[in-house]
């Protein structure tokens, strides 16, 4: 714990460092020790939490993206190209 | 896998509904990647139009080592690719711009790296996952707006949900760069969307 106090007070993470390490933290990419500061860095940081949190959002936002079906006449016109493919 | 099995073998078998099953499935992911792709949404037709005519002639070869829907979206990047030598005017793959600017402005933060000032927050969902609805509106935009590499890793891994490694293949870039391309789009799609939050207030 001494140990852990004095690395973290010799070479604190700061907010510039976090939000680029945002990416490598979410995508599971972080060596363990740098997780370990990156998450510590939250306890006492409000903007960053609240910045990882936005984050998260956004992501799972575009994934809930919802493409539209193709139109009717570019399904059949396939599915003719499909059936004179085939008999080829 | 088990589902596109059983899609793999009524296609083979001449089953027009299953290919039209499938189209209904993946035109629209495959549209929205072909327009990273090349410049026109004439010419993003004409690649997904392509792309299809591949996955028709080439069903017999498909071995099921990996998801039906990697092995249409490696067709697609692959007409892309043969589009781009053509076309002058398409996204070049090699040449993908990996750019080192951090995520953020300098000026959000003070001398010693902390935040200048709070960071803006996006309006959330009530549910709390997801952002609100206004700026969900508004995030495909944000997305459109991106420099094309970026627009394409994050349509990629972000809207269409296709894992990282499957995106390095596909874009032919390096696992580090696929990652800051991810983070750079990120980065300012939420930059675009601050923007829209700071405009109301």
């Amino acid at each position: 714990m001494s140990r852990l106090r004095f690395w973290r007070r010799r070479d604190p993470l700061m907010c510039r460092e976090f939000v680029e390490l945002v990416t490598d933290y979410l995508e599971g990419r972080l060596p363990e020790q740098e997780r370990l500061r990156f998450e510590a860095h939250m306890d006492g940081c409000d903007g960053c939490t609240g910045y990882l949190e936005d984050m998260r959002r956004l992501v799972t936002s575009l994934g809930e993206v919802s493409e539209p079906p193709p139109d009717p006449a570019t399904r059949k016109a396939l599915g003719r190209a499909f059936r004179e493919l085939r008999m080829e | 896998m088990e589902d596109d099995r059983v899609l793999i073998d009524r296609m083979r078998a001449g089953d027009g509904r299953a290919f039209e099953a499938l189209v209904t499935a993946h035109d629209g992911s495959l549209r929205r990647v072909a327009r990273t792709f090349v410049h026109t949404p004439g010419a993003a037709d004409e690649v997904v139009q392509e792309t299809w005519l591949g996955v028709v002639r080439g069903l017999g070869g498909f071995e099921g080592r990996s998801s039906l829907r990697t092995w249409i979206f490696r067709i697609l990047a692959n007409v892309a690719r043969t589009r781009a030598a053509q076309d002058a005017r398409s996204v070049p793959f090699s040449s993908l711009e990996v750019d080192d600017e951090p995520a953020l402005e300098p000026s959000a933060f003070a001398a010693d790296g902390s935040w200048a000032s709070a960071p803006v927050r996006l309006d959330a969902d009530p549910e709390g996952a997801l952002l609100g609805s206004e700026l969900r509106e508004r995030l495909l935009e944000a997305v459109d707006e991106l420099p094309p590499a970026q627009r394409a890793v994050i349509t990629l891994r972000d809207i269409v949900g296709v894992p990282a490694e499957e995106v390095c293949e596909l874009l032919d870039v390096s696992d580090g760069n696929q990652r800051v391309l991810l983070h750079r789009a990120r980065a300012r799609v939420r930059i675009a969307l601050t923007s829209l939050v700071e405009g109301q207030a």
